[in-house]
């Protein structure tokens, strides 16, 4: 069964920590260790690491790397500095989303762009057709591994491991090159669930070596494994969009609520056009933040219904460790995309009550 | 990895399980089905009076990851329903087989108990499931 799904290089350290192993995007990665709601806490009071080296790393190199992958994605790459990183969807032409990247400018020639797991061999291939000729590219997906040490007491752990300051004092969405535990990485101040903290780049041979490092470093500050259970509501409760569920190629920017991403004005990438008439046109539909004010759990794929009709559909929904609450995001026509607007959502055939509320639910 | 299951208790492949309590059967899930689960979140459940049906839905049981139905083993009236789950859900992790039980029901066919497995044949039964 598992030997059709690929492995990290930390999927024995899992074992080892008794994780239970799930197939996730043609991988097989840990989805709980202690429990979903422990590891989740974790996160949110001292700190999780997280081994999501199932992601994709794409290296973009030489003089026209900025200007290259700047045409790929609708965020503004042109005035990203050395040193700095920033969030960004890629579209295709119509101005749907293909994926949604963290574009790292390295140093001055070499631009690091990483991709959901789900999309890797998409976006790999969208970049090799559609990268400006010449631009030296290269997956390096396998070479590398990603680690994400998250939480109020990151920076703590991290000095344990005798981090230097320019890495301690690195400010959000910003990225260096160090080392650690003896390792050479890429460390960025980033990261998927509403907390401080850091996401580690290294080669995947020295993925133990790290990961281990860090779990005894962090033991005397409560650091606890997080699988991608916990992973998924820290990052709910953020408001931090998942591929496939909240944002798809049936969805455009603007109605997911990720305008803030789209510089129309910024010289010219793929999908700038669409993009353009999309906004002139205005919002049929936008992702809300909702919370169950009746007793249920919205789920992925729910109806959402208005006076007896389905008018939208659940994209994610949990409960909501840390706000306490049943909460999910949908898209509502955006008539009903108010604060306050009550919507129902329909739980294996019964109606239950919700409220369109503020987002992020949680913000530190 | 070696669970050994209550030998007073009657399982179905659905993983529930069923004690006989004088003229009401006592329902939960095993300790595997608590197991695959996770944190228990939410338990919709019949009220008392209502009839369920064998190897039939009579439920829901949700955690944070996900929704799974509840099959009923025996064909009955339920009598009474585990009102603490309603605020105290997660009983069902901390004590399946004792707090965290879910409904009694009042058997219609006290054959249909012959149908269930025991421990020993429940184990054997996990054995062959993948994963």
């Amino acid at each position: 069964m598992s030997d059709t799904l690929r492995e990290t290089s930390l999927t024995n350290e899992h074992r080892t920590l008794g994780a239970r192993l799930v197939p996730f995007a043609g991988w097989l990665m840990p989805v709980q260790y202690a429990g979903i709601k422990k590891e989740h806490e974790a996160v949110r009071s001292r700190a999780g690491l997280f081994d999501v080296s199932h992601m994709g790393e794409i290296l973009v190199e030489g003089p026209q790397a900025v200007a290259a992958v700047d045409h790929l994605v609708t965020n503004d790459v042109s005035k990203l500095e050395v040193g700095r990183a920033l969030y960004t969807t890629c579209c295709n032409q119509a101005g749907y989303i293909l994926d949604d990247l963290i574009v790292y400018r390295l140093e001055a020639d070499k631009v690091l762009v990483v991709c959901n797991a789900s999309n890797r061999d998409k976006i790999v291939a969208h970049f090799a057709k559609n990268l400006s000729l010449g631009t030296p590219w290269n997956d390096v997906s396998d070479a590398w591994a990603l680690l994400a040490l998250q939480g109020p007491k990151a920076v703590a752990i991290m000095g344990n491991l005798g981090a230097p300051p320019e890495v301690l004092n690195l400010p959000y969405f910003h990225v260096t090159r160090s080392s650690l535990a003896g390792v050479e990485l890429w460390v960025a101040r980033t990261g998927y669930t509403g907390e401080d903290g850091f996401e580690l780049f290294c080669a995947s041979d020295d993925a133990v070596t790290l990961w281990r490092a860090l779990l005894e470093a962090g033991e005397s500050h409560g650091l606890e494994p997080v699988g991608l259970g916990a992973r998924d509501t820290l990052r709910l409760e953020a408001r931090l969009a998942l591929y496939g569920n909240d944002i798809s190629e049936q969805t455009h920017p603007f109605e997911a609520g990720l305008g803030w991403v789209v510089k129309l004005d910024a010289g010219d990438f793929i999908g700038r056009d669409a993009l353009r008439a999309i906004k002139a046109a205005g919002l049929d539909r936008k992702l809300v933040g909702f919370e169950m004010t009746g007793r249920g759990i919205a789920r992925h794929g729910y109806p959402i219904v208005a006076d007896g009709k389905q008018v939208g559909e659940v994209t994610s929904g949990s409960p909501g460790p840390t706000v306490g609450r049943n909460i999910g995001l949908g898209y509502v026509p955006a008539a009903l995309a108010k604060v306050g607007t009550g919507l129902g959502i329909e739980i294996r055939g019964k109606v239950v009550d919700a409220v369109v509320v503020s987002t992020p639910f949680y913000k530190r | 990895m070696t669970v050994t299951y209550p030998r007073d208790l009657q399982y179905t492949r659905d993983h529930e399980w069923a004690r006989i309590e004088d003229d009401v059967i006592r329902v939960g899930i095993t300790s595997y089905a608590v197991e695959q689960l996770g944190d228990v979140t939410l338990v919709d459940m019949p009220a008392p009076g209502e009839d369920v049906q064998a190897h039939e839905r009579f439920g829901d049981i949700e955690s944070v990851k996900t929704v799974s139905e509840l099959f009923a083993p025996v064909s009955g009236e339920v009598v009474d329903v585990n009102a603490a789950l309603e605020s105290s859900p997660e009983l069902v992790n901390e004590g399946p087989y004792e707090d965290g039980w879910l409904i009694t029901i009042r058997p219609s066919d006290q054959g249909e108990l012959e149908g269930l497995m025991d421990a020993a044949k429940y184990e054997e039964y996990l054995g062959t499931l993948d994963g």
